[in-house]
């Protein structure tokens, strides 16, 4: 059996890599790219980039300002954009799609809105990108309020033996990645979610990592709010989603003042526009939302099922390979059924950063460094790692080009 | 490919890498800096003891790529025993070799070995790494002559 027979794979690949033309390209020497960073940001279809460009050619005007047609057109676009990707959240209602700059800002958009004070906790967990921490640290620090947070197990799991002491009644937000950009893990997020509503407590879920790969139902979760970025599910960068709960998000004070999150300004005071509208202050990224309209089509036509089966395939079969390699460690869950498509790595006697070089030097692209995860790596005892992050374009004979490549590593590092 | 992966991995940054000297942090020191690289989360604890205007000693303890550790070893070699002034020039040359972009042409006479990262220079994303060090020591340096200047 050839490798891209592997029962799991998207059918007609080879089809899907066609509609991405980053992946004709070739590096220095002829070498074919081989892109294995999509955990840091995908690929763009060709659909993606044919949409904004006529967006651009065709339709470009500010929206809800402008009573052209033009306007009208644009305005029609931004909001058929907040319909796909409600659609794509399986969201109640359009109404509870905010667009943001990135999954940064609106995990800071929470943690600046979100009421807390002194003697209220916020339970976070130590496998969060920087964005999932940050911007909590600094709530608490503002509020007085204090940050708790779940281990991890040695092999790259939540430890959940302490829930229950880690969450109280004084709990106000448990926040919390469902995929972790370092070590893959799929996290349990219905069980976390149920724990922080049994004491009232918001769950707010990072699905940075999951939205590109898993089906994602907010109903299904019982999450109070989720976030993810445009840039990972084959949409364009400066775009990114705030979901929540609609009744949630009336209850929360605006983020930004300016145009377009209000109902009406006067010298002394302003009302505020409902959900979505109220944070969504000043000109938004038009373009960028049409962009993830179009992206997340794209992968709803595709169908998420199957992406996820094919990430799973395509990391047990680097699982695999990754294990000939000696003095290969990977960090996290062994086993593919419970991870994600980022598999990060350490080789005995070379550092992530040559590994990346030499990577690069036969046009393989991978990560190396912290991945804005520097607790995780602390916790397992390592200051940076290599990762290596597949997606729904990516096939088994460019894993076989990473191991083939780690193995000229070893030898070019003369480890044999 | 080999052929520029060779112009950056230059024989003698791996003996350095694989031998580094000087390394370990040690006393006498006036002054002890800790420098990060925060994109790759490279690290360096540096010490510099000053006497009588010349570098007595340098001592590291770090972590990092071959690039960052080979740099921090051949620092050592260039800067402890030579006079501040001097040691400060050697710097100076370094910087503007890293920062040349490949067309800086390195006098050996002055970076003897550091003459090696005359290639990492055209690896922008790599320049940072070779210069960690060399950064800690300047920082470590100045303090250092504050500190015995105050005393």
């Amino acid at each position: 059996m050839t490798t891209t027979q592997l029962p799991g794979l998207l059918p007609e690949l080879e089809v899907i890599r066609a509609d991405f033309p980053i992946l004709e390209r070739t590096l220095a020497g002829g070498l074919p790219l081989v892109y294995l960073d999509s955990a840091n940001t995908s690929q763009k279809p060709q659909v993606v980039i044919d949409t904004m460009v006529d967006h651009l050619e065709r339709h470009n005007a500010n929206v809800a300002r402008a009573m052209h047609t033009l306007g009208a057109e644009s305005t029609e676009a931004f909001e058929a954009a907040r319909d796909k990707v409600a659609a794509f959240l399986h969201a109640r209602s359009r109404n509870e799609v905010v667009f943001t700059k990135n999954a940064t800002e609106a995990l800071n958009l929470l943690a600046r809105t979100i009421e807390l004070g002194p003697g209220d906790n916020v339970v976070i967990t130590e496998m969060e990108h920087h964005s999932n921490i940050v911007s909590w640290q600094l709530a608490c620090e503002r509020s007085g309020a204090e940050l708790r947070w779940f281990g991890l197990t040695d092999d790259g799991r939540l430890d959940l033996s302490n829930a229950d002491a880690l969450i109280d009644e004084h709990t106000k937000v448990v926040a919390f990645t469902w995929v972790s950009n370092m070590l893959g893990t799929i996290n349990p997020v219905s069980d976390l979610v149920a724990r922080a509503r049994a004491f009232g407590a918001y769950s707010v879920i990072d699905a940075s990592q999951a939205a590109p790969q898993l089906p994602v139902d907010v109903a299904a979760t019982g999450c109070d709010f989720l976030v993810f970025t445009g840039h990972k599910t084959v949409g364009p960068t400066g775009i990114g989603v705030l979901w929540g709960r609609e009744e949630l998000l009336n209850q929360l004070p605006p983020f930004h003042g300016g145009g377009e999150m209000i109902e009406t300004v006067t010298m002394a005071r302003s009302t505020y526009a409902s959900a979505p509208h109220r944070f969504e202050a000043g000109t938004p990224p038009i373009v960028e939302a049409v962009g993830l309209g179009a992206a997340v089509d794209y992968l709803s036509h595709i169908g998420m099922d199957a992406i996820h089966r094919h990430e799973q395939t395509i990391t047990a079969y680097a699982l695999e390979g990754l294990a000939t390699v000696p003095g290969l460690t990977v960090l996290g869950p062994p086993d593919a059924a419970e991870r994600g498509g980022a598999i990060s790595f350490e080789i005995d006697g070379v550092h992530p950063h040559d590994v990346a070089q030499v990577l690069d030097s036969r046009g393989v692209a991978v990560r190396a460094g912290h991945h804005c995860a520097k607790p995780a790596h602390a916790r397992f005892g390592v200051q940076s790692s290599t990762r290596m992050s597949s997606y729904l374009y990516t096939t088994p004979a460019e894993i076989d080009a990473l191991v083939d490549g780690l193995e000229y590593t070893r030898s070019y590092f003369r480890l044999g | 490919m080999t052929q520029e992966l060779d112009a950056l991995y230059q024989e003698i940054i791996l003996d350095h890498y694989k031998n580094p000297h000087h390394k370990g942090l040690r006393e006498p020191f006036e002054a002890e800096v800790h420098h990060v690289n925060p994109t790759c989360g490279d690290e360096v604890t540096l010490r510099v003891h000053v006497a009588g205007g010349k570098v007595e000693d340098v001592s590291y303890d770090a972590v990092g790529c071959s690039i960052s550790q080979a740099s921090a070893s051949v620092l050592t070699d260039l800067v402890i025993g030579k006079p501040v002034e001097k040691a400060m020039s050697i710097h100076e040359e370094f910087l503007t070799l890293m920062q040349g972009k490949g067309t800086v042409v390195p006098d050996e006479d002055v970076l003897e070995d550091g003459i090696a990262f005359a290639g990492v220079a055209k690896f922008p994303a790599r320049v940072k790494c070779a210069l960690l060090s060399w950064m800690a020591w300047k920082d470590a340096t100045a303090r250092s002559l504050e500190e015995t200047s105050h005393a």
